[in-house]
């Protein structure tokens, strides 16, 4: 649906997107990930005919942006990192503005715009004007106004930004039940996010791709290890975690162990072990049979968060030849 | 066509949705009834002199009312024309709802037109204030009404040119106080220029004199439809139009 194919923006002086390559299926949520500066916007207002690309293409929903915009322009929803709304303007009078300028018209027009009230909850400040809403119902409001015209494409620039945990919970639904029929792509820095809403991930940093793929592989393929998490306690007086580190480094299949917390009676330990090795039962007999208490045994997961910060801050070439690998795949 | 209708709507909603329209209209309103009832008073007083003095060329309002108080108006309309175009592009770049416009299936000249109509027609409100005026000498006296039509096309006119150079200036910055003072700028410049040729009938002052936006109005004033002010007039809408539209193919390719 959406192919962009070594995407390039060059500003005056600086590169902002630098050769970038990545593919989007029909009815997937892709999350576009990056820091601050990264080029997640420069990215979108390309895909949107909104600034045309220095070099390489980018075709959405089968038209290029460079050759045929018209088309494009109709067939995506846009949502800019800034809500684009007109303050003097009640909420209905500006969608039906947008939907007359997306080509809708008559019963069809209504429809739609009551249909897009509904599913963003804007309907309760119908008749008000925009420039006295709150950040939060300017980005729903921005967010209806994406989907008023039913597009097939939706390329959302941080859809969640300033809205209260409660309605971030409710767009991120929102954004997940219009997947399917509509493909969505959306930018954001915030990583659960990505987590909980998409499937698919582009990962970029200072203009250039770091990695691309679905969340759960490249929550695995970051490292090639399982790592548990325990808490053991001594059953009376204090605890020496030496003991229990010798302990458990003797289990086979365990790789490295380390503290991760300690207190008096207790301490937190940290288990690696070769992925598919199952350990976790040798490790709670050892540590019982040793005579200690276990309080906690749970696998750690490693958050996207890490994962992030490790291909960000470290983006070694094997990394990007890995990216690139996959995104040609 | 349709599309342009609802940028144009748009935009009308914008200006009387705002103070902007009311303030302008009044101030309009207010400088030109000064006008008028000075003009008028002036007519009036002129009038009793001549006949104490027992003349009796007739006096004529067309010449003596009408006229001086068109070219009042095609002056007064330079400064209400930056205060009306200075917001059109501008503040949408400010705001960012320039990328709502660009990003939907619209021509830019759908939105250039749109945007220029609606200015054109704030500004006519403007004038048919002026309009109200002129029907008390219709009720006290028999001015001539071919000549005030023709006045009222030139002024229509000369504010197209005018506002579609100011559309073109909006577009080149993303703040309308700037927008606003070049334009109050420019439109002072094709002002002044006439005075070039007051003094000087050398080549390069008649041409700079020809570029003035007044000196286009005098004949319209005399109720004279020259087709050389017309093609200018109509000249200058389109190179103003023109040149928006490539400001807004090359605001894509800068920013
Ligand atoms: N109009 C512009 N002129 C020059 N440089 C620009 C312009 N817009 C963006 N840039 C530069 O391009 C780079 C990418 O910016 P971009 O806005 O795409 O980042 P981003 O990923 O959206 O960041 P954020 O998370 O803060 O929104 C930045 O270094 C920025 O300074
Ligand atoms: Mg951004």
């Amino acid at each position: 649906m959406i192919i962009v194919k070594d995407l390039t923006k060059k500003y005056a002086g600086a590169t902002a997107v630098d050769r970038i390559s990545f593919s989007v299926a029909k009815g997937q949520i892709v999350g576009f990930l990056g820091p601050n500066g990264a080029g997640k916007t420069t990215t979108m207002r390309m895909l949107t005919c909104f600034l045309p690309p220095s070099a390489g293409a980018a075709s959405v929903a089968g038209f290029d942006v460079l050759e045929q915009p018209f088309e494009v322009k109709k067939r995506i929803g846009y949502l800019p990192e800034s809500p684009p709304i007109y303050p003097e303007m009640e909420t209905v009078d500006y969608l039906r503005f947008v939907g007359k300028l997306k080509g809708l018209a008559g019963a069809e027009l209504e429809k739609r715009v009551a249909y897009a009230c509904e599913r963003c909850s804007v309907a309760d400040v119908k008749t008000k004007l925009l420039g006295k809403l709150s950040k939060g119902y300017r980005q729903r409001v921005g967010l209806a106004q994406a989907i008023v015209h039913n597009p097939e494409v939706l390329i959302l620039d941080e859809p969640t930004a300033g809205l209260d945990p409660k309605q971030i919970n409710e767009t991120r639904d929102l954004i997940k039940s219009l997947a399917g029929d509509h493909t969505i792509i959306l930018s954001t820095h915030i990583l659960p996010e990505v987590e909980q809403t998409c499937e698919q991930v582009v990962i970029i940093n200072k203009g250039k791709l770091v990695a691309t793929d679905s969340v759960r592989n490249l929550q695995e393929r970051a490292r090639g290890v399982e790592s548990v998490v325990m808490e053991i306690a001594a059953r009376s007086g204090v605890l020496d975690p030496e003991p229990v580190l010798r302990r458990l480094e003797r289990i086979s299949g365990v790789g490295r162990v380390s503290v991760r917390q300690r207190a008096e009676q207790a301490a937190v330990f940290e288990v690696e072990s070769q992925k598919g090795q199952l350990v976790r039962g040798d490790l709670a007999r050892a540590v019982v049979e040793s005579g200690w208490d276990l309080h906690e045994l749970r696998a750690a997961a490693m958050s996207l968060e890490e994962i992030f910060l490790e291909l960000t801050s470290s983006a070694t070439p094997a990394e990007t030849k890995d990216a690139t690998k996959e995104s040609q795949a | 066509m349709r599309n342009t209708w609802t940028i144009c709507r748009k935009e009308l909603g914008a200006y009387f949705a705002s103070p902007i329209a009311y303030l302008l209209l009044t101030m309009f309103a207010l400088i030109f009834g000064f006008f008028f009832w000075n003009a008028l008073g002036y007519f009036v007083i002129e009038g009793m002199q001549m006949q104490l003095r027992g003349e009796t060329i007739p006096m004529n309002l067309n010449e003596e009312v009408i006229r001086p108080l068109l070219s009042n108006v095609s002056v007064v309309g330079l400064f209400f024309i930056p205060m009306i175009t200075m917001r059109l592009f501008a503040e949408e770049k400010r705001s960012g709802t320039i990328e709502l416009l660009i990003t939907s299936p619209l021509h830019d000249l759908e939105i250039i037109l749109g945007k220029w109509l609606s200015a054109l027609i704030l500004y006519a409100c403007l004038l048919l204030f002026t309009a109200l005026n002129f029907t008390f000498l219709f009720m006290y006296g028999n001015p001539d009404w071919k000549p005030l039509a023709v006045g009222y096309l030139g002024l229509l006119l000369q504010g197209g040119f005018l506002l579609a150079l100011g559309t073109f200036i909006s577009t080149l910055t993303k703040n309308q106080i700037i927008a606003g003072a070049a334009t109050f700028g420019v439109c002072l410049m094709l002002w002044v220029l006439e005075w070039s040729s007051g003094y000087d009938s050398a080549t390069w002052a008649l041409v700079l004199a020809y570029f003035s936006v007044i000196s286009h109005f005098d004949a319209f004033g005399r109720g004279v439809i020259e087709s050389k002010d017309v093609v200018f007039y109509l000249t200058g809408i389109f190179l103003g139009l023109f040149f928006t539209a490539r400001s807004m193919e090359s605001l894509r390719w800068r920013s």
